[in-house]
């Protein structure tokens, strides 16, 4: 019988995810000998037109990793669902849109011409920003083209799992390989993680405390067995799935929330919205002025940024509406 | 302002107070534009954001948010939860470049018939400058079918 195929294809990634495979330690060595690499460009010597060679639909297992921000990488996310079984939304990007997501508060132009031209360090006299086409001496040269609006995998193509995680955590990733290479894959659409949130696996100790000042990380040293969030520090972990042993706050950093919406939500931000909008607060609320609950509030200083951290292209609003300089 | 533009409005308002006071502006005969469609919901602290941003997502032109006045909520604190997250979600709208005066939150008691015929009045005209909501339009442009 022959082995089945593995093919791990890139998106717009940082590779993150395909360092986190080699947190396996020896155990990728297993993974390596029950499959046969179909395509991998970071660890193995294959072309592009290896992977188009091969047959619809014969690739037992594709992990995409990363957003889909150009017109490379849709084209890349619509190859790896033709030639695969099982598609699966390989880390936080790819899941929901993840960082590079964070490109949909402005416009397509307007991030070209800061990167390319405004922005403080860069020295670009003639002006130059790359184009679609470009002409030279002796032909053309061709770069992808930047999409208008940064969309997570599903907004392409039909994902069967998703392993989400920045990256996902390594006892996921396992779970997953060894579900598939075992053939007993849950039902199509499953999110690898826990049902429950972060705060369900985080071991700090919650006294339902008001919280009546917002603090940045910086600014305090947190108390290592109390919960984050009581501390004023803004933790994701209420809104945030569960599955990553809650490692972040485990080691007093707050829950950025990687893995994306809980079980119960379809939008991050607003979750987190409301679980901390029930727990800031001030005493004696009926006396309060609806401008002082207002500076209260506002002292969370870009809540579009801190709650959709991951999560802005698969969020009900999916990106800013509105020039944006 | 737009010619023929009808502003479409959707009102969430808590069972104990806000819902009374408009079923008392109905049998006081007070006339109020009729942009507005009605959600009862428990208590104003029932309201997720979640409603909120998928009406501005859907088409809603502007949503009002009433409750109880502070102090009276049936269920002691659920108007308080509301107005902090009015106003985080005002900021939100704001940064997602939703004009943060599409949303607004007022207390009507059950006995305020007349002020909420007013706040109707008042919002449907600003809404009414504002124009109309354009996101819903170009977010199914954006949405691909898969």
């Amino acid at each position: 019988m022959s082995k089945p195929k593995l093919a791990i294809i890139p998106g717009a990634n940082c590779a993150g995810c395909d360092y986190s495979l080699l947190d396996l330690g020896e155990k990728i060595i297993d993974v390596l000998i029950a499959t046969e690499i179909a395509y991998w460009p970071t660890a193995a010597d294959l072309k592009l037109e290896d992977l188009e060679k091969l047959p619809d639909g014969s690739i037992d297992i594709v992990l995409f990793e990363g957003a889909v921000n150009n017109d490379e990488t849709e084209e890349m996310a619509k190859l790896a669902r033709k030639k695969a079984k099982n598609l699966i939304a390989f880390g936080a990007c790819a899941c929901f849109g993840g960082i590079p997501g964070l490109a949909n508060v402005a416009s397509r132009d307007s991030i070209l011409q800061k990167a390319y031209i405004k922005s403080l360090s860069t020295v670009n006299q003639q002006g130059i920003v790359p184009y679609k086409i470009t002409k030279v001496d002796g032909g053309e040269l061709t770069v992808p083209e930047l999409l208008e609006t940064v969309k997570s995998l599903d907004q392409v193509v039909k994902v069967d799992y998703y392993l989400p995680g920045c990256p996902p955590p390594l006892k996921l990733t396992a779970d997953a390989l060894v579900a598939a290479l075992s053939g007993k894959l849950p039902p199509k659409g499953t999110v690898f993680g826990s049902m429950k949130s972060v705060c369900d696996d985080c071991k700090r100790i919650r006294e339902n405390k008001r919280i009546t000042e917002i603090k940045r990380y910086h600014q305090i040293v947190p108390d290592a067995e109390k919960c984050l969030l009581e501390q004023g520090i803004v933790c994701m972990g209420p809104a945030t799935r569960g599955g990553c042993d809650a490692i972040c706050p485990t080691v007093n950093i707050p829950c950025r929330g990687c893995m994306g919406p809980t079980s119960e939500s379809r939008d991050q931000g607003a979750r987190m919205l409301s679980a901390l909008s029930s727990v800031i607060g001030l005493e004696g609320e009926a006396g309060v002025s609806d401008e002082d609950v207002r500076k209260l509030v506002l002292q969370i200083k870009d809540p579009l940024g801190t709650f959709y951290r991951y999560t802005l292209p698969k969020s009900i609003m999916r990106r800013v509406w509105g020039v944006r300089e | 302002m737009e010619k023929d533009f009808e502003p479409n409005i959707l009102v969430f308002a808590c069972n104990w107070c806000s819902y009374a006071g408009m079923d008392l502006a109905g049998t006081s005969r007070l006339q109020y534009p009729h942009n507005l469609k009605v959600i009862r919901v428990m208590c104003s602290g029932r309201i997720n954001p979640v409603h909120i941003l998928e009406a501005f997502a859907n088409g809603a032109d502007g949503v009002l948010v009433t409750g109880c006045h502070p102090g009276d909520c049936h269920y002691i604190s659920g108007n308080y939860k509301t107005r902090r997250r009015i106003m985080l979600l005002e900021r939100l709208l704001e940064q997602f470049g939703v004009e943060k005066e599409r949303l607004r939150l007022e207390w009507v008691s059950a006995s305020e018939g007349e002020r909420f015929a007013n706040i109707a009045k008042e919002f449907v005209e600003q809404i009414r400058k504002l124009g109309p909501n354009r996101i819903a339009e170009k977010l199914r442009k954006e949405v691909a079918v898969v």
